[in-house]
């Protein structure tokens, strides 16, 4: 579906399959899939565990939480079934790179889930794929059936004395669902309103049992560890900061796309050497480096910063989901912080008040503010608004929502200020009738 | 039956899978509403009972997820991403060429009930952006003359 890319400073590990049918068990086993698997069965839990310790892989899913550290809290004795958990609801703005992986390496992320489970003792898995992906869930329900064919998935798993169930299951449309507890809450038949933590799902999760709960990123890179050694796979990226991850480049650049590239690469050399640079040779304005929910960063700190958690969090901010979008020197960002509210306000549950009350009060507030009804204290407003949801929400949309509208006022301030002089919008020659969203 | 005989044994094979009845409600409503077009009051009593939940528990469910809805919409429902990364692409653009090639706004149906239109949030297609999904069908790096020959091709399979 899709399009495939490439560049030359592309390190393929998760993407290595991509473009070769890998989605068909044969070709799969034929580029040495279910080898990882075979070779888990004969490790210790505590071995595979250590392992992806080693090989400091960090959530993909945009946290970057130590993916050894993660699953070394489920309890060892558990009166309730253990669970794997795939979150595939893959719906963060600017995102594209779990819909590839499901598209073309079903089988790394089943594989994957497997060997979570022989690491964690758990016995059943759940692959969560968002409900608009409606064609890779056949694909991968296809995946599914060849894989229990082949022995891999249901009674004694490759003729070891292992039984291992994985299934699927898809949403509906809710971008909440993304978060680990609204997930599960989704995956029981209910709306997907957060659960307060603690207790953490590796200890309370999916009814009732301790759950292990992994992005499709993270769960696909699993099989490759275990099949290179942890000590390779670290060796890619900074340290702590193992591995390669997919970056999905979008925006005002020239190639658009999705590439596979250390940790650690730099954020200028992305934009202008993988991405071929800004159309029509225009000025960088502004990066959202990943996902609608991070800091932006202005061209000056997008040229010194390279892309890997650590470097991010030194500042204070987050590299995320891995969604880089890049806006050229002619974007409204006054507009641009409208569409992000219009999109948090749509998404938020209304479960917590500050959340329910903030987006709708900032989507009105950004609203008016565009359109040329903007009154100088309502600069202030929006950043009192932002703070005032900043951490007092069940689940991180809140937060979301709440940083990159702080980070566009505080880093483009003079852009709103500029808005409160003469026409509606002095950035963009046209400005569109305020969409009409549910 | 509500449903075809098919979908009701997909279902019934699929539920035991979860340790609760109702876990696999979600996807029984998605595909309840791909056969019937939306989920009729029919639709959904025979969930509620299928899950053994009430009729007001399955109704609560349907109004937390955008994809579910209980009014019918077009054959062919047009969705069209505005989300940042479409927005700096194009996807207004096209958005607004929908409205206006097709007469219709936001989740409305053109009055021989072919199309309907919905602006939606991302669809995870950004790095093709713009896209647009026509029932689960993606169409991405759109210009509006694209966008033309794409509702030409589906008028042309009603």
């Amino acid at each position: 579906m899709a399009d495939l890319v490439q560049h030359p400073d592309e390190v393929r590990v998760i993407s290595q399959r991509f473009g070769k049918g890998a989605a068909g068990i044969e070709t799969y086993l034929a580029l040495g899939g279910y080898q990882s698997l075979r070779k888990a069965l004969g490790m210790k839990p505590d071995e595979i565990i250590n392992e992806v310790k080693t090989s400091a892989l960090r959530g993909r899913g945009g946290a970057g939480f130590p993916t050894g550290m993660k699953w070394s809290f489920v309890p060892k004795e558990s009166a309730k079934p253990k669970y794997i958990l795939v979150n595939g609801d893959e719906s963060e703005p600017g995102t594209c790179k779990d819909r590839l992986i499901l598209e073309h390496d079903p089988h790394a992320v089943i594989e994957g889930v497997l060997i979570a489970g022989l690491a964690v003792g758990a016995r059943q898995g759940f692959i969560y794929v968002r409900g608009e992906y409606r064609y890779l869930v056949d694909i991968l329900r296809k995946a599914l059936d060849e894989a229990r064919a082949k022995g891999f998935v249901g009674k004694k798993i490759c003729g070891s004395d292992v039984d291992f169930e994985v299934y699927w299951h898809t949403g509906a449309g809710a971008y909440e669902v993304g978060e680990e507890s609204a997930l599960m809450e989704s995956l029981e038949g209910k709306r997907g309103i957060p659960r307060i933590r603690p207790p953490f799902p590796a200890v309370v999760g999916l009814w009732g049992g301790p759950t292990v709960i992994n992005n499709v990123e993270t769960i696909a890179a699993i099989p490759h560890i275990i099949e290179m050694g942890g000590a390779k796979y670290a060796s890619y990226g900074p340290p702590k900061n193992g591995g390669t991850r997919l970056f999905c480049l979008s925006g005002h650049v020239n190639k658009p796309g999705v590439y596979e590239l250390p940790l650690g690469y730099p954020m200028k050399k992305l934009i202008y050497e993988v991405g071929g640079g800004i159309p029509g040779g225009k000025k960088l304005k502004a990066v959202v480096p990943g996902g609608s929910s991070t800091f932006l960063l202005t061209p000056d700190e997008a040229d010194g910063i390279n892309c890997d958690f650590d470097s991010f969090s030194a500042r204070g901010e987050f590299l995320g989901s891995g969604g880089v979008v890049v806006l050229d020197e002619d974007t409204c960002m006054v507009n641009f912080a409208l569409r992000i509210m219009k999109f948090y306000q749509h998404e938020s549950c209304g479960w917590c008040i500050p959340c329910r009350e903030g987006t709708d009060w900032l989507k009105k507030t950004l609203t008016r503010f565009h359109a040329g009804g903007g009154v100088d204290k309502d600069i202030d407003n929006i950043l009192y608004l932002s703070q005032n949801m900043l951490g007092r929400t069940f689940c991180p949309l809140g937060d979301a929502a709440a940083i990159p509208t702080m980070s566009i006022v505080k880093k483009w301030r003079n852009e709103f200020e500029d808005h409160l002089h003469g026409k509606p919008c002095p950035y963009e020659s046209r400005v569109w009738p305020e969409p009409a969203l549910a | 039956m509500v449903i075809s005989e098919k979908l009701d044994r997909f279902f019934t094979e699929k539920m035991p899978e979860y340790p609760t009845k109702r876990s696999f409600l979600v996807p029984m409503l998605l595909y309840t509403q791909d056969e019937l077009g939306c989920l009729t009051d029919e639709a959904i009593a025979y969930l509620a009972k299928k899950t053994e939940l009430t009729e007001l528990e399955v109704r609560n469910v349907i109004s937390y997820y955008s994809m579910l809805r209980t009014k019918p919409m077009g054959k062919f429902h047009v969705q069209v991403c505005t989300n940042i990364s479409c927005q700096l692409r194009g996807g207004d653009e096209i958005y607004e060429h929908c409205k206006h090639k097709l007469g219709i706004g936001h989740k409305q149906t053109t009055a021989d009930g072919v199309f309907s239109l919905e602006e939606v949030e991302c669809i995870g297609a950004c790095s093709w952006a713009p896209a647009v999904q026509v029932n689960y069908d993606f169409h991405e790096n759109l210009t509006p003359g694209k966008m033309d020959k794409v509702l030409e091709d589906y008028r042309n399979r009603k």
